[in-house]
């Protein structure tokens, strides 16, 4: 759906999502880097449960929601990927503890 | 406007909307005057629980109309989904107060003595539960836990969308549902009685008044009375969790979609637009200290409220000896009396008289014979 400009010269960061190795750039919010990464990175809402993407990427909308290195309900349009970082695509309510 | 109603009910928060629904559910021709989007409104700031145990303590009448209560409830949230296909998402399977520290279960295990001890009380077996058992009920409790009292009755609900599946029967029953019209005054002419509103006259046969603690205000102009004393309380809201709590709490409970409210405080004070923020770090402390784990979930909402609240905790359900056919019904428990004022309270109005071996230790005169007495309305 999405294709990274071929003029983005930014160094890859590599980030893991759902345990998969996936190559996002420098100054990539973790909503860019899911986005851009070609996966199918819906999450489900916590009432509901129907599928969502990130929609307004400035932090107002929560349906970026995603867990980040063990952590539920971060707003993935808020944090820059980081090498290394871990991602869980979230399903439902935020897990307890987590 | 003058149209004709068997039953004026000033009022439609969560006790007018009960009253005039069970009026509306007998057939009677019933009006509901409210005040607007922006009145103080209990019904919508309530913590939802449907709470038996520690109520009563000081007239042993109350605890009786709250067990009725809690025994009818399911009748109504099965009437109402019925009704209007709403789940209000009842749950009583018991509820808990938590004590922190060896004081706090000393304290509620001699209000347990005391409320056994009450003679005339409903039993609503309530017991003090130790911190080894409790763990047992509530996965999850942290080393501060020093026990505490379970009731079998108690329960919680989602008070908004029993609010809303009320308002949707009124309308399905046909009942005239009549915002911004603060009722400022209350003449009885020609055996009717004529409420004077901004929008309008609206004359009924009867009136209920059940306008919360405007309910003060009101009922001088029946020859009622009605003594106040509101209070505020704060809530914390979190954001939703996966279901980690199977019972209510007195003071914390999960919600049917995953959020924990965190309540609830009590001030002497009535602007519900502020807070105080030193008591909201005192309620999420003792959360967290229930349930370490709750420190990790963020805070989405907080809020102020204000109760209504009879001036000695208790419910006032009285009827006018002046002007017959003027009720007032006013209680701090709206949710969890719901049932009574849909079932009971509203089969009364339309039969004309309060039936005194149900409410008449409610009488407003209370007060009168007794202005200071010492009472535990509140849990």
């Amino acid at each position: 759906m999405f294709k990274r400009s071929d003029h983005d010269t930014r160094p890859i960061v590599r980030i893991l999502v759902e345990g998969t190795a996936v190559e996002a750039r420098a100054g990539d919010t973790v909503s860019a880097a899911l986005l851009a990464s070609g996966r199918d990175v819906r999450r489900l809402t916590a009432v509901s449960g129907a599928p969502r993407l990130p929609y307004c990427m400035m932090g107002v909308c929560f349906d970026c929601l995603v867990t980040i290195d063990g952590v539920g309900n971060r707003q993935g349009c808020l944090v820059p990927v980081a090498d290394g970082m871990r991602i869980e695509i979230q399903k439902g309510k935020r897990e307890i503890g987590r | 406007m003058s149209k004709d109603y068997d039953v004026a009910v000033v009022g439609g928060g969560l006790l007018g909307s009960a009253i005039a629904w069970g009026l509306g559910r007998l057939g009677q021709r019933v009006a509901v005057l409210d005040e607007g989007d922006i009145t103080k409104r209990a019904s919508r700031a309530n913590f939802a629980l449907v709470w038996v145990q520690s109520k009563g303590l000081g007239m042993p009448a109350y605890t009786g109309w709250t067990v009725r209560a809690a025994k009818s409830w399911a009748q109504l949230a099965a009437a109402l989904r019925e009704q209007t296909g709403l789940d209000v998402s009842l749950q009583q399977n018991g509820g808990f107060h938590i004590t922190l520290g060896e004081d706090e279960y000393g304290r509620r295990t001699d209000l347990v003595a005391r409320m056994h001890n009450q003679i005339g009380a409903a039993d609503y077996r309530m017991e003090m539960v130790p911190a080894a058992e409790l763990g047992r009920a509530l996965p999850g409790l942290g080393p501060d836990v020093s026990g505490g009292s379970f009731c079998p009755l108690d329960g919680h609900v989602n008070s908004l969308r029993t609010y809303r599946a009320l308002h949707a029967g009124l309308k399905a029953f046909g009942v005239d549902y009549l915002p911004e019209r603060p009722v400022s005054g209350i003449a009885r002419e020609g055996g009717e009685f004529r409420l004077t509103t901004p929008a309008g006259e609206v004359r009924a046969a009867k009136v209920v008044l059940a306008a919360g603690n405007a309910n003060q205000a009101l009922a001088p102009m029946v020859g009622l009375s009605a003594p106040m004393g509101p209070t505020r309380g704060q809530i914390i809201v979190t954001e939703r969790t996966e279901p980690f709590l199977p019972h209510a709490l007195s003071t914390l409970r999960q919600t049917d979609e995953g959020t924990v409210m965190i309540g609830d405080s009590k001030e002497d004070v009535l602007d519900d637009r502020a807070m105080r923020q030193g008591i909201n770090a005192v309620m999420a402390d003792r959360a967290q200290r229930t349930f370490p784990h709750l420190a990790r979930l963020n805070v989405v909402r907080t809020w102020s409220g204000i109760r209504v609240m009879p001036r000695d905790g208790f419910p006032i359900y009285d009827q006018s000896e002046t002007h017959p056919g003027a009720f007032v019904a006013c209680c701090h428990s709206g949710v969890t009396l719901a049932s009574n004022h849909a079932f009971e309270i509203a089969r009364m109005v339309a039969g004309g008289a309060l039936e005194p071996e149900l409410v008449g230790a409610f009488t407003a005169k209370r007060f009168a014979a007794a202005e200071s007495r010492a009472g535990s309305g509140y849990y």
